[in-house]
Parts: structure tokens; C-alpha cells; sequence
């Protein structure tokens, strides 16, 4: 899986559901996650306090159709990271 | 900014030898989209590793198949920034993506394959999505 530059990670170009300790959640095109960051790149976010939709209607509708990439480049410190998964395996 | 057309063209060419129509300014775009009836194909190719890998490559077997849409045709994103912006007017609701594939039925979007479902599968996996949606629609239109 993913696409050259093996040094940022398996999952380098794949679109990954990144889910936080927090309430925030994440879906972006995976960077790397090989530093002291999961960066993901063209990013939305999803917080369960403030949005309407819960996580799971919103990642359900990210799978069907895909999402806005509302942030250019998000860093996530791996300690606040609590899953990355491939948005096509859910 | 665009890449150099002449690092793009075989990127274009591996679509177009295949008869998919290019659709290069806004008007184009229009003139393809007034069209309404029957099922039509709509491919936004990429310089990225999956359009390079997986997206363009599933198009051949796809179009191979004894359903096929009617008309089918592409465009460039980040490169003919134009005719792709008007291209996605007119699925606003649906985040930009790209490589993607679109299908229509009688005007109606009826199929979306964002990159996602793209970057991590095979030609042969995609090109079998397309079939069955081709097949699908096909069979609700004469229903």
C-alpha cells in the first residue's frame, strides 16, 4: 500500500481516518507519520462536541463521496494519536 | 501551477487514444454537459501515482466492457484549471477530487468514485466498479 517514498510509512498518499483522544477526528491524504507527527495533507476535521453530524454519519458520507479539504496541512503529535486507518477500509 | 505539457502529454494521450473526448475550456465543458440523454463517463485525470497506477489504467478494461456509457470524456486537474473548475459546478455538492471518475445517467450524477477509492485498489478492482455501475444504470434506464 501507498506510493513511493518509503521513508514517511506505509500509508504515505492514502486517505486515513486519523481519530484523536480528544474530540476531534480527522480524514486527510496521509503524509507521513514516520517523525514526531501524523501529518496528514488536504485535511477535514470532525469534533464531536461542536458538529452536527456524529462520527460516524460524517465518515460514513467521507467513504461514499469523499470530503473538503478545508486544511492545507494538519500535524497530529503521535501521543494525542489514538488510530490511523485507511478511509476505504471503513 | 501546471506541469510542463510535455511531461503531461503521455498522461493525457493514454485517455485519449482511447476515445475519451478531451475537454480542454469552459465551453467544452458545457457543450458536454447539455447533452442530457443516455449515460455518460466523466474522468478527471492527475499527474499523481494513482491516476498514473490505477485510475487510467482501469478506463481501457472498463470501456471494454459490452455496457459502456455512451459518451465519455476527461478532464485535467491542475492543468486545464478551467474547463475543470466548470466541470465541478456542476457536482457542487461533491468535495473536489482528483482522480475521480463520474457517472451520469440522463443528466443525473448517479456513480462517484472519489481518489480514495481509487489510490489503494487495483485497475482491475476499479474497472470492475465502473462495470457494475455501467450495468446497473443501464438496466434502472430501460426498467
Amino acid at each position: 500500500m501507498g506510493t513511493f517514498h518509503q521513508d514517511k510509512g506505509e500509508l504515505h498518499g492514502i486517505t486515513v481516518l486519523v481519530t484523536t483522544a480528544g474530540p476531534e477526528s480527522w480524514i486527510g491524504r496521509c503524509d507521513t507519520m514516520m517523525g514526531e507527527h501524523v501529518v496528514l495533507l488536504g485535511a477535514d476535521r470532525h469534533h464531536a462536541d461542536q458538529d452536527e453530524a456524529s462520527l460516524d454519519e460524517w465518515v460514513g458520507k467521507a467513504s461514499m463521496v469523499g470530503f473538503f479539504p478545508r486544511h492545507e496541512r494538519v500535524l497530529l503529535p503521535h501521543a494525542q494519536v489514538a488510530a490511523v486507518r485507511p478511509l476505504h477500509e471503513l | 501551477m501546471p506541469y510542463d505539457p510535455m511531461l503531461v502529454a503521455p498522461m493525457r494521450e493514454e485517455l485519449t487514444r482511447l476515445g475519451v473526448q478531451e475537454l480542454l475550456t469552459a465551453t467544452e465543458v458545457d457543450d458536454w454537459f447539455a447533452q442530457k440523454s443516455g449515460s455518460a463517463l466523466l474522468i478527471i485525470n492527475s499527474v499523481c501515482g494513482c491516476a498514473a497506477g490505477q485510475a487510467r489504467p482501469a478506463i481501457a478494461p472498463a470501456l471494454e466492457h459490452p455496457v459502456h456509457p455512451d459518451r465519455v470524456a476527461t478532464v485535467f486537474a491542475g492543468q486545464d484549471t478551467e474547463a475543470t473548475a466548470r466541470a465541478r459546478e456542476q457536482f457542487g455538492d461533491f468535495p473536489p477530487s482528483s482522480p475521480s471518475m463520474i457517472l451520469f445517467q440522463d443528466g443525473e450524477l448517479v456513480h462517484f468514485v472519489p481518489r480514495h477509492r481509487i489510490e489503494s485498489r487495483s485497475a482491475e478492482e476499479i474497472a470492475t466498479e465502473l462495470t457494475g455501475a455501467f450495468e446497473k444504470y443501464q438496466a434502472a434506464s430501460e426498467a
